[in-house]
């Protein structure tokens, strides 16, 4: 069952990949730099394929089922996206080239720019962040340096919702900022009375994710947005949850001044197991000028018989560069195929059928979980994962149970200001005939809390490897393979 | 596109809610914004996305078709087909970050194997799961040497041999940090000083010195005596490596290095115009708290049997939020993974010969191009597979003329270096055959004759 690492199945002498032999005369390399020992495996190409292989089946992966996890929108991956991603003229294009010989992928980015900013009614946008986490620190290096422009110094405190990604805090002290928590009321929303007393002329900002991760519209956001404003303070959008908002609303006409994008949750690009994500930030026309540089432009327009020239432009006031050249490219690719096959009415249709979808699901479930907000959701719920009468059961246990039934779990304990949380967020790709089995499957997993416990709380008993020993890996820190070779 | 409910389905499920139409669904969404409509152009089918794509991808001219002698942080290097047909298994792409690891163990162990791939190339003891790129983990080796000293030591000296976007970026993330002051060597100075010149720049206050190797103008240096110096002063040391390089050179952890960075772009990652690439990050045990990103560890099950789980999350943003060591969440899982299948494929004897290609290649090159009249290859220094090269002409302009005669020539060094006027900086790999380096050698005479 254990697959072993490639060390272990390293063998001295095994050759996995030739290179031509050289085809110049050889140069001595100066002795004090020679590289005594190189301690990397040796396999055979087909080695490495079934070992790869074997690795990949031990993953559950959306290509295999329902992946319901909160806030990460974790939606089908189109395969036409890896092919346009791979066409030849992408992948071999060096980013130094001269501009003149990668306009085609220039006026993708120009375009992919343009299309998000009409998506989410920002002025303007930048594609460079890698991944949502950065595309928050573009945003409060933003806010800062808006203030800073203006001489605004005492702006020290950004306010946060208990409600938000742990990646809005760190963000936020990254960059130097005091943060300052901002409860929920009754319904979820900003609890307006506490955000009231809180702003003044220290207020440097105010991240708000909208829908919320309780999945819920804050039924206040405009003057939530108003009261912050009146303060002289920005309000920064996390756009994690922008699935639910495709062509129902738009942040900018909302009053956001700054929000960024996960092209790998709303757009469909992959996960990747971690990566590569990428985090355009979109910003109201006053902020412009401080984007990263570089952003695409049209540095020549076009006339009757030539194209427009795209290239580089370097904002008037900009935060700097965050990242090598210009953005995740392949990824940009994938995201752009994507909204190009969907246009207005298909992005609009993908709002309202993750919302169904979340809100059928929900139907289905909420006789059995506790729902701590009742209220219509958006794209995701949050329900209880424990139950009054069997108090050793938790969200972790349920968790693990649904993998028993092949399921992903859900997103738990989080949000942090929901007891026992488990976060749900099917997306639209999903069929009712999917939701009706997740769903089953909740329903049986609190029927089973009170007949067998033991079920859940040594769960999951079906997969390639139980529970494991979180406790010894960070006590022992084992982080690197056993190399045989060393004992 | 990719919604699969029938009609009747949907009727079904808005009866089972409770309301009569999807929109109802959206009473939150203040009236005067909801459903605004969006001007961008109608969708379009599979098929006409596709010849879209190809005629975005066909209006850029691309590296096999024009022999690419351009590097400068991002080189033009083959990657063996088994790497792209094991990337585009929908278990590894389609998976999210591994926080379930009864049904993740897949890429756990891969990132296990990641860590220690690059920990055995670097010679360092421990490697995080992977940054952004080559640049922003330059970037957090800044962070983390802050935080190491809690803030005491405000200044970094950074060597302005380093890539320049790194030290961009380097200075964009520590911006935050009020009271810090970078420090960059050479200014004032050559470009090409050596350096020993930031040895006078370390002192108590130096909680970091940054250096690459090879350098981004090519140079190899032995940094043995800057290391000393920067331990003696209590300092750390980060090097910013080229992968490939440590196929051939002595790796920074002979050197007591304390950080080692780089991007990974050179292990199996298309050019791809700019990324997604890789950055790794790699440190010694004492440091690992206070290292940033995901980290994989080895442990057991209920059962015995060895797994892997992410491990030390305390430092992560999901646990510790504004305490954090970064806010970094998403990183490159699946280009850790191309590179982690990559480094097995070549191995011992593979990464050896593509290091060896490279440098010989490059050293022919250079002899080649010094017989030019009006041509000088500057530097005294050992080089890998990049070099300056001092031409009779501007390179910006001889660049447009290789073009022409289906040449991507080198780095214009003016961009960033404005004393540095007429240097190219030429990168060759294994993918430059000797014809066409001879070839390249020829059209840099007939440029520079025009």
């Amino acid at each position: 069952m254990t697959e072993p690492t490639i060390y272990e199945l390293s063998s001295p002498g095994r050759i996995g990949f030739r290179y031509p032999a050289p085809d110049v005369p050889e140069s001595a390399l100066p002795k004090e730099f020679m590289r005594q020992d190189l301690p990397m495996p040796e396999l055979a190409e087909v080695d490495v394929i079934r070992h790869f292989t074997h690795l990949s089946t031990l993953n559950y992966n959306i290509d295999k089922g329902l992946y319901p996890l909160g806030s990460c929108t974790m939606k089908y991956n189109p395969k036409i996206n890896e092919a346009t991603a791979r066409l030849p003229g992408f992948t071999f294009t060096h980013p130094l080239q001269p501009i003149e010989t990668v306009q085609g992928n220039l006026a993708l980015m120009y375009n992919l720019q343009e299309q998000l900013k009409e998506i989410s009614g920002f002025a303007a946008v930048t594609l460079q962040p890698s991944a949502g986490a950065q595309g928050e620190l573009v945003g409060v290096m933003i806010i800062r340096a808006y203030h800073r422009s203006r001489s605004d110094t005492k702006r020290t405190r950004i306010l946060i919702p208990d409600s938000a990604h742990g990646t809005n805090p760190a963000t936020s002290s990254m960059t130097g900022f005091e943060v300052v928590h901002v409860p929920s009321d009754a319904r979820g929303n900003v609890d307006l009375d506490v955000l009231k007393s809180l702003v003044d002329d220290t207020v440097a900002g105010l991240m708000l994710t909208n829908p919320n991760t309780l999945g819920l519209f804050d039924e206040n956001v405009i003057e939530v947005i108003e009261i912050v404003h009146k303060a002289g303070g920005l309000v920064y959008g996390d756009g994690a949850n922008l699935n639910a908002l495709l062509g129902i609303a738009r942040p900018g006409d909302l009053g956001f001044d700054i929000m960024h994008f996960n092209l790998h949750k709303t757009f469909s690009t992959p996960h990747g197991g971690g990566g590569p994500g990428s985090g355009p930030v979109g910003v109201c026309a006053k902020l412009a000028d401080f984007l990263p540089s570089p952003i695409i432009g049209i540095i020549e327009p076009a006339t009757e018989e030539i194209a427009p020239l795209y290239g580089f432009v370097t904002p008037a006031k900009t935060i700097g560069r965050v990242k090598s050249f210009y953005g995740q490219f392949g990824v940009l690719v994938r995201a752009y195929t994507y909204i190009r096959m969907h246009g207005p009415e298909g992005l609009r249709k993908i709002a309202e059928y993750a919302v169904l979808n979340a809100n059928y699901l929900l139907s289905r479930v909420r006789e059995y979980y506790h729902l701590p907000y009742e209220r219509t959701c958006m794209h995701e719920f949050v329900v209880e994962g424990n139950w009054p009468d069997v108090p050793d059961i938790h969200a972790l246990d349920d968790a693990k149970r649904l993998m028993d039934y092949n399921f992903h779990p859900p997103t738990n304990y989080f949000p942090l200001i929901v007891h026992e949380a488990l976060m749900i967020e099917p997306t639209e790709s999903e069929s009712k005939q999917t939701l009706d089995a997740f769903a089953d499957a909740l329903v049986k997993i609190a029927e089973e809390a009170r007949v067998s416990p033991e079920l859940l709380r040594e769960a999951p008993h079906n997969t390639p490897i139980s529970r494991l020993d979180e406790v010894k890996a960070a006590k022992d820190l084992v982080l690197c393979c056993w190399i045989p070779d060393q004992e | 596109m990719y919604i699969p409910h029938t009609e009747a389905e949907t009727s079904e499920m808005l009866k089972s809610i409770g309301v009569k139409q999807i929109s109802d669904l959206f009473n939150d969404v203040p009236l005067k914004h909801r459903f605004s409509r969006l001007a961008i152009p109608p969708g379009v089918t599979e098929m006409e996305v596709l010849e879209e794509l190809k005629e975005y991808a066909a209006a850029n001219e691309q590296a096999g078709e024009l022999a690419c002698f351009l590097g400068a942080g991002v080189y033009n290097h083959y990657v063996p087909a088994a790497v792209d047909s094991l990337l585009r298994r929908g278990e590894f792409y389609t998976a999210y970050t591994p926080y379930q690891p009864e049904i993740s163990q897949g890429t756990l162990q891969a990132i296990f194997e990641f860590q220690t791939l690059i920990a055995n190339l670097t010679g360092m003891e421990v490697t995080n799961a992977s940054h952004y790129d080559g640049a922003t983990a330059t970037a957090e080796a800044g962070v983390m040497a802050y935080h190491h000293f809690r803030g005491k030591r405000p200044k970094i000296v950074l060597s302005s041999a380093v890539h320049p976007q790194y030290r961009e970026v380097l200075c964009s993330y520590l911006c935050g940090y009020e009271d810090i002051h970078i420090e960059t060597a050479g200014k004032g100075e050559s470009a090409l000083s050596h350096p020993d010149n930031l040895l006078k720049l370390i002192d108590q206050e130096t909680a970091l010195v940054v250096v690459q190797y090879p350098d981004f103008l090519g140079r190899i240096f032995d940094f043995r005596n800057l290391v000393k110096t920067a331990h003696e002063q209590g300092a750390l040391v980060a090097v910013v490596v080229n992968p490939i390089a440590l196929g051939l050179l002595t790796p920074p952890g002979e050197i007591d290095a304390d950080i080692v960075v780089g991007e990974g772009q050179p292990l199996g990652i298309p050019m791809s115009f700019g990324g997604p690439y890789l950055g790794f990050f790699a440190t010694r045990k004492e440091y690992v708290r206070k290292m940033s990103g995901r980290l994989v560890g080895e442990t057991t099950d209920a059962q015995g049997r060895r797994g892997y789980v992410l491990t030390l999350t305390a430092r992560e943003q999901h646990i510790r939020r504004e305490k954090a060591t970064s806010n970094i969440c998403s990183n490159q899982g699946l280009i850790a993974l191309a590179t982690t299948i990559h480094m097995s494929l070549l191995g011992k004897n593979g990464l050896k010969q593509v290091a060896g290609l490279c440098y010989h290649k490059a050293h022919y090159a250079a002899k080649e191009i010094a017989k030019l009249p009006g041509f000088e290859v500057i530097g005294a220094e050992p080089f890998f597979n990049e070099f300056m090269v001092k031409c009779p002409k501007d390179v910006a302009t001889l660049n447009y003329d290789l073009l022409d005669l289906g040449f991507l020539g080198g780095y214009d060094l003016r961009k960033e270096y404005p004393e540095l006027k007429n240097h190219m900086l030429v990168a060759v790999t294994e993918m430059n055959s000797r014809e066409e380096i001879d070839d390249f050698v020829q059209a840099l005479k007939e440029v520079s004759d025009d």
